[in-house]
């Protein structure tokens, strides 16, 4: 593995099973953009797929479901890590695979 | 910021540096320094390392190469900062703010190398819909672009998918074209750490 790839698995090693305020099945779930209800679930997801159209708004509803800042901190950090840890992934893949058939 | 404690919430360490800055430069700290200096320990500390690699760490393209690879990922998130900022680092480095604007208005006649212009044309579909395929990979190796170059290309997709996304969910404050200039030359001289 690679020195940037080896430094993007510690990342998400310590978003993920590290310490924080947020329960990890929780932090998990945003990693995965698959888990969370609600408002918190819906920003989770603009996170993920629609980043530049998050509101306010959403981070209001999602604070009042019961998150506190740094709770929500640490889930959209984990939605964002996610997201584009999984795009790299899948382009690693399709890179694999062109090589492969020469 | 979209969370008081990205403004508020700073370590006495991170709110003397804020202070120092504002006072060298007359402008505020910057919204990254901001993130990555809150609770450094969950997501800055890691999450530089991770960046600098991707965008010093040795490499077949060079820094403005990345730095414009950034810029375009941020164009195509629709990260109104990550652009301003990435388009500002890339243009100091080539010391050529033509080509990167040329780039910005429109890749396909941009005046760049084949190599370059279809790696970014891959990295901005990967932005854009989240997906690329073994077709949109042949493209790039056909135009030149090595696997090497691929692959490190792909590390810079992941640092600023992952930074438009933290920035436009807080809502990083847009500053004017001398808070990016000045960003610019410190990311040129020390990079990401």
């Amino acid at each position: 593995m690679s020195d940037v790839m080896q430094l993007r698995e510690a990342l998400i090693q310590r978003v993920l099973e590290g310490d924080g305020q947020a329960q990890r099945e929780l932090r998990r779930s945003a990693f995965d953009n698959a888990g969370p209800v609600g408002p918190v679930g819906a920003l989770v997801e603009k996170v993920a797929l629609h980043a530049s159209q998050i509101t306010d708004d959403d981070f209001a509803a999602a604070s009042a479901s019961g998150l506190t800042e740094d709770q929500l901190f640490e889930v959209v950090a984990c939605a964002a890590i996610g997201q584009a840890s999984r795009q790299q992934d899948l382009a690693l893949a399709a890179l694999a695979a062109a090589t492969a058939e020469g | 910021m979209r969370l008081a404690i990205l403004d508020h919430g700073h370590s006495l360490g991170a709110r003397l540096l804020f202070a120092f800055i504002r006072r060298v430069s007359g402008q505020p700290a910057p919204e990254i320094l901001k993130l990555v200096r809150y609770r450094p320990d969950f997501l800055g500390a890691p999450m530089k390392k991770v960046v600098h690699e991707a965008m010093r760490g040795s490499s077949p393209w060079s820094v403005a190469d990345r730095e414009l690879m950034a810029a375009v990922v941020a164009q195509t998130a629709g990260s109104d900062f990550c652009t301003k900022a990435h388009s500002a680092v890339a243009s100091r480095a080539y010391s050529d703010d033509a080509r990167v604007r040329a780039t910005l208005e429109d890749l396909e006649t941009a005046p760049i190398e084949e190599p370059l212009r279809a790696t970014l044309r891959m990295l901005a579909k990967l932005t854009r819909e989240h997906v690329v395929d073994q077709e949109d990979m042949r493209s790039v190796l056909a135009a030149g672009a090595s696997r090497q170059q691929v692959e490190d290309a792909l590390a810079v997709g992941f640092a600023f998918n992952m930074i438009a996304r933290l920035a436009d969910a807080f809502g990083f404050f847009v500053g004017g074209p001398e808070v990016f200039a000045t960003g610019a030359k410190f990311l040129l001289a020390r990079g990401y750490r």
